[in-house]
Order: structure tokens, then sequence, then C-alpha cells
């Protein structure tokens, strides 16, 4: 127990050395749990993806659409148990910095390949009842205030003109990583639209979403879908909905890479921070070790004096990191919700912060006590004299 | 009286010297003494004469080049480094020039310091420290920190951290080099009561002649060797 007291109270006998130790503990845990944020932020699109999902698309590129004939072809195809398609709709709601995602899909089908986005029963009904009807994310809604019932005009980019729709129903999301930013309503509006405008864009799908019997077949699968328009005008480009994702991210990937790279430099230059501060402090008490020694206190108490102290501190650090985190994603999010709607801070990154607070602990003490060991009671005493 | 006391320290041929660069500076040549149950030994002599150097080999935290010391029938310059620092945890109590407290301990927790190493229950160690702390006069200052303390009472903590393990042998480094004439007065009589009371024995190094006067036994150290008092 005076163990313990005199660690604590060695932590605090240079107040403002500590403090600023501190502070840039905290600044470095709370950089480097934001930044691993980011990093999952971006790829919450791959994760949130499911094993037993297909995207069928264009093989070209994704701005190609498909026909709508190949959904009778898709249904038949051996491990298949259910499709539904949609197009990105790709709608500016009044200005362009109110971003988000917005998507015409088969409302028949949707809603039950996608069991993760909930929708009330009685929302849903009112959804399918109405052809102008629309499904909100929860968050979406939040951020501008919808309530059911509302009329929402999108300015369509891809398919000309000013689209009205009715809030039918909202969604929220199953999961914590669940996108609840998401907008959508029915094709065959878009569809009935585009048919009198622009006729040749008719009966044209931007991509079909696959539910498969098996997860473990995906890949037979797929290539069973591939082949059946092997050859023909608008070949296909079937992947599990996780690749899909990934290849939204992997442009970016050495960006990402980048960031993971600084969260672990920052962790090193605070290491370098506290070894310092540790170093400093245990040169100055080496006389008060040899004191020690003198009584008879070995190495074991002089190592848990020296780790311990590195110890408290960095913890100190690493709460007030850990507790800054959360305000701070908070207000990231609501700032950049629309380009990353899950921006949740991983229990991993928690785990994460520890652990480098820990190695940065341990590693600071290392040297400082290994000095105090070494030097012997009478070299130590003579420099207090 | 020491004369009928029984030798507890007995120093044979004792040598040092240090080595800078290629040359051979010797400190302590072939020394030979012994000291009894509950003898006051002041050891002077010049600066540099290697007061300090002897006092620390027998106080088992440096080593010496050649000879042995036994205390108590043990072989003290045998000890590895680690069964030395239980030798001095059980046998060495050390007093310095500039007291040493820790600073951020008060002076009950300086004294309870040595006591973690025994074992004892914090009950017992409470008891002890207060009755340390009384012996040395200073029951109303426990909950003080050093820096609240004058010199002599610093000392005085000092003292009674020396001593509440019940140690053999007190060695006492220019116990008095740093205080006013008064407080030095107070320590020496306090470290006079303890050798006499507890039977101690007590090693001090000293400059000052009136320190030296508590003293039963005056050795004098010079350029390395060793002259009883004439
Ligand atoms: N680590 C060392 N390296 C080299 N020489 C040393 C070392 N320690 C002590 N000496 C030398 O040994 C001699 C004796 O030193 P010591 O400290 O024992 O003297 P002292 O009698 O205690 O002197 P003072 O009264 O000034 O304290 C001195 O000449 C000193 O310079
Ligand atoms: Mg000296």
């Amino acid at each position: 127990m005076l163990i313990l007291k005199l660690l604590f109270r060695n932590a605090l006998r240079h107040r403002l050395r500590t403090y600023l130790t501190i502070l840039g503990l905290t600044i470095a845990i709370l950089a480097f749990g934001l930044l691993r944020t980011i990093v999952d932020a971006w790829y919450a699109g791959v994760e949130a993806s499911s094993a037993n999902r297909l995207i069928t698309r264009n093989s070209i590129s994704l701005i190609y659409p498909l026909p709508l004939s190949y959904l009778d072809k898709i249904k038949q195809v051996e491990g298949v148990e259910q499709v539904s398609f949609g197009n990105w709709f790709g709608g500016v709601y009044i200005s362009e910095k109110n971003f988000f995602a917005n998507f015409a899909i088969d409302s028949k089908t949707y809603l039950d390949i996608v069991p993760e986005f909930v929708v009330k029963p009685d929302q849903k009904q009112d959804f399918l009842k109405d052809r102008k009807a629309a499904v909100a994310g929860v968050k979406l809604a939040e951020r501008f205030g919808w309530k059911i019932g509302d009329q929402i005009t999108l300015k369509g980019t891809i398919f000309p003109g000013n689209w009205d729709f009715v809030l039918k129903a909202i969604y929220k999301g199953r999961d914590r990583t669940t996108d609840e930013t998401q907008f959508f309503f029915h094709w065959d509006y878009l569809n009935e639209t585009v048919k009198q405008v622009e006729p040749l864009r008719a009966d044209e799908v931007g991509f079909y979403i696959i539910k498969i019997k098996d997860p473990n077949m995906a890949a037979e699968v797929s290539e069973r879908v591939d082949a059946q328009f092997r050859n023909s005008l608008a070949e296909t480009l079937t992947e599990t909905e996780k690749a899909f994702q990934m290849s939204f991210v992997t442009m970016t990937e050495a960006i990402m890479t980048a960031i993971q790279l600084v969260s672990f430099v920052i962790i090193i230059i605070i290491m370098a921070v506290m070894a310092n501060t540790m170093a400093m402090s245990v040169r100055e008490r080496m006389g008060e070790y040899a004191i020690f020694k003198t009584m008879g206190f070995g190495w074991l108490h002089i190592a848990i004096l020296i780790f311990g102290e590195s110890i408290v501190i960095t913890a100190l650090g690493c709460i007030a990191g850990i507790a800054l985190t959360f305000p701070a994603a908070q207000m990231f999010s609501s700032q950049l919700g629309a380009y990353f709607p899950i921006f949740n801070v991983k229990t991993q990154t928690i785990y994460l912060d520890i652990l480098a607070a820990f190695i940065v602990a341990v590693i600071s003490a290392v040297i400082p006590t290994y000095r105090a060991m070494s030097v012997s009671i009478v070299d130590a005493l003579r420099r207090i004299g | 009286m020491e004369k009928e006391n029984k030798t507890v320290v007995r120093i044979r041929g004792l040598s040092k010297s240090y080595v800078r660069g290629t040359q051979v500076i010797p400190v302590l040549n072939d020394i030979n003494f012994d000291i009894a149950q509950g003898e006051f030994l002041a050891l002077m002599g010049p600066s540099g004469s290697g007061k300090s150097t002897l006092l620390n080999l027998l106080a088992g935290i440096d080593k010496a080049d050649t000879g042995s010391i036994e205390v108590e029938g043990a072989e003290i310059t045998a000890l590895s480094e680690k069964e030395l620092s239980l030798w001095r945890s059980d046998h060495v109590g050390f007093i310095f020039q500039f007291y040493n407290l820790i600073p951020v301990l008060t002076a009950f927790e300086n004294v309870e310091l040595p006591l973690l190493l025994k074992g004892l229950t914090k009950e017992e160690r409470r008891e002890h420290v207060e009755m340390t702390l009384g012996l040395v006069n200073l029951t109303d200052r426990m909950e003080h920190y050093p820096s609240q303390l004058s010199g002599g009472q610093q000392q005085r903590v000092a003292i009674a951290r020396a001593l509440v393990t019940d140690p053999t042998i007190l060695v006492a480094d220019e116990p008095t080099g740093d205080l006013d004439r008064a407080s030095a007065e107070d320590v020496l009589n306090l470290m006079e009561r303890v050798n006499r009371e507890f039977n101690k024995i007590i090693i001090m190094v000293t400059h000052d002649p009136r320190a030296a006067e508590k003293a039963h036994v005056i050795r004098h150290l010079e350029k390395g060797y060793l002259y009883a008092d004439p």
C-alpha cells in the first residue's frame, strides 16, 4: 500500500511535467482512436455486407445498365433463392451538399432480401400501396427533420426532372453496423416515368441483388449467373456483396493504409515523449533509489515503483483520451455523417487504445528501471552528497 | 565498558583502490581492527582519506579488493549482491549527512519504509513506527513531510528510520555535517542515547571534534592507513 501511495505521489511530483505528458498522451490516444474509427467507417459497408447476397451488374461498368429481362433467367439459376433489383438514382435534395444515397428498388422484393432494414409492418403496407411512396433511414430522417407523410422532392441527375415522393416509412438498422442514411422508392414509379419521356431507357436495371440458399456456394452461383449471359449484349459480373462493396473502397486503400500508418506513428511519438519524462524523473531520483537499496529493497521493488509510475501516467492519459474519443467521434459524425453513414467507435479500438498505452508505459519504464538498478549505491549516493 | 563486550565486527587486511585510467589510487591499505558490542566508534581524518569508503565497506554497500569483514561470525565480503541486500536489511541502519528522506512521504511513512521488508502486519508496523518516533521525540510531527521539518528534525526522522528495524550496526556519514550547532548537539545526544540504551554499535564518520567526543573509540584515517586515537 505504501509503495502504491509512493508511486502515485512520485507521478505527481513534477506537476507541470506530468500534466503536459498526460495531455500529450490524451491527444495521442484520441487521435489514434479517431483515425482508426475513420478507417473502420470507411470499411463499414464491406463489414455490414451479408454473406448470402450477391450483386450482379454490367461487366463493363457499374454505370451501364442490364435489361429487366434478366430477372426471370436469374431466378432460374440453381442456388438462387430470391432476386431483387434496383437503380442508383443519384437525386439531389435541395442542394448538392445534402448528399445521401438514394435508389429506385423493386419494392415487392427488396425489403425481404435486406432484412437488416427494419420497417414496421403498417408502414411497410403504406409504402407498398402508394406508388410515389419512399422509405428513409432513421438517421437520414433525423438529419432533415422528416416525418411520415412529408413530401420530399429530389432533383434528378441521371433521370432529369423534379421527382416528388411521400415519406411513408422509416427504417431502422437491425445491427450497429447497418447504414441508416439510405433513401429508396418504387422502381416502377421510375420506370413508368422514364417510359414516357425517354422510352429507350425504360426497363433497364442498374443491379440485381440475389439472395442465395447457401453462403458457401457464392462462387459457384456467381459463376452460373454470369454464364447465363456470356456472349450476350450485356454481359454480367456477379460477386458477393462484400466484394462489391470492397470494389468501392480499394481505390482509396492506399489512403486508408496511410491513415493507419499515421495512427501508429502518433503512438511512437508519444512513446518518445513518455520515455523522456520517465528518464528525467528517474534520473532525478537516482539517490532515492539508492536509499531504497541501502535498506535492502531489491530490483523488484524498484521496478514496481518505476513501472507503476509509468503506468499511472499513461493510464490517466489513456482514460482521458478514450473518454474524449466518444464525443469527438459524435462531432465528427454529425459533420461528416453523409460520407460516413456508420461512424461508431468500436470496442476493438478501445482495446487497441489500452494496448497502445500499456506498451508505451512499459517501454518507457524499461531503460530507466535498468539504469536505476545497475547504478551502484555508492555512485548514486555520491551524486546526492 | 567496551572491553568486557564481545567482538562483533572483525576487520582484517582490508584494502581498496580505485583505478583511474592507468593510475591506481590506493584508498584503504591493510586495515585491521575490531568493533565490540555496544561500541560507539568515530572515524576521523582529512578529506579524501577514505573514511566514507571504509564506512561503505562495513555497511555492505561497496566491495573491497582484498581482506575480510566478519560481522557476528558471518563473512560479508563473501556474500552475493542479493544476500548482501538481505543482510543490510537485517543488520544495518543508515544515517546520511543530508538526511535523504523520501520527500513525498511523511515522517511516519519514511520510518515505515524499511519495515515493509519485514513481513509485519500494518498494525505491527504502526506500533514500531510510533514507538521509534516517540524515541526521537517527534510523535507530534508524524504526519509532516520532510520539507515541513527543520534539518535537525529531519535527521531525527532519519535516525528513527535507521533504528526501526532494530539493526546490529548504525552507520552515520557526517550526520551533523549539515546542521547548526544546537541541532547537531541534539542529534549527537540522541545517538549517544541510542548507543547507551540499546547497546547498538554506531560507526560515525565526522570532521567535528565535538561529535567525536561522544564516541568511545576514535580512529584516524590518513592516506588510507588507520591509526588508533593516541
Ligand atoms: N568512484 C571513485 N572513483 C575514483 N576515485 C574515488 C571514487 N570514490 C572515491 N574515490 C577517491 O577515494 C578517496 C577516498 O574517498 P572518500 O570519499 O572515502 O573520502 P573521505 O575520507 O570520506 O573524504 P571526505 O571527508 O571529503 O568525505 C578520495 O581520494 C576519492 O577521490
Ligand atoms: Mg566522506
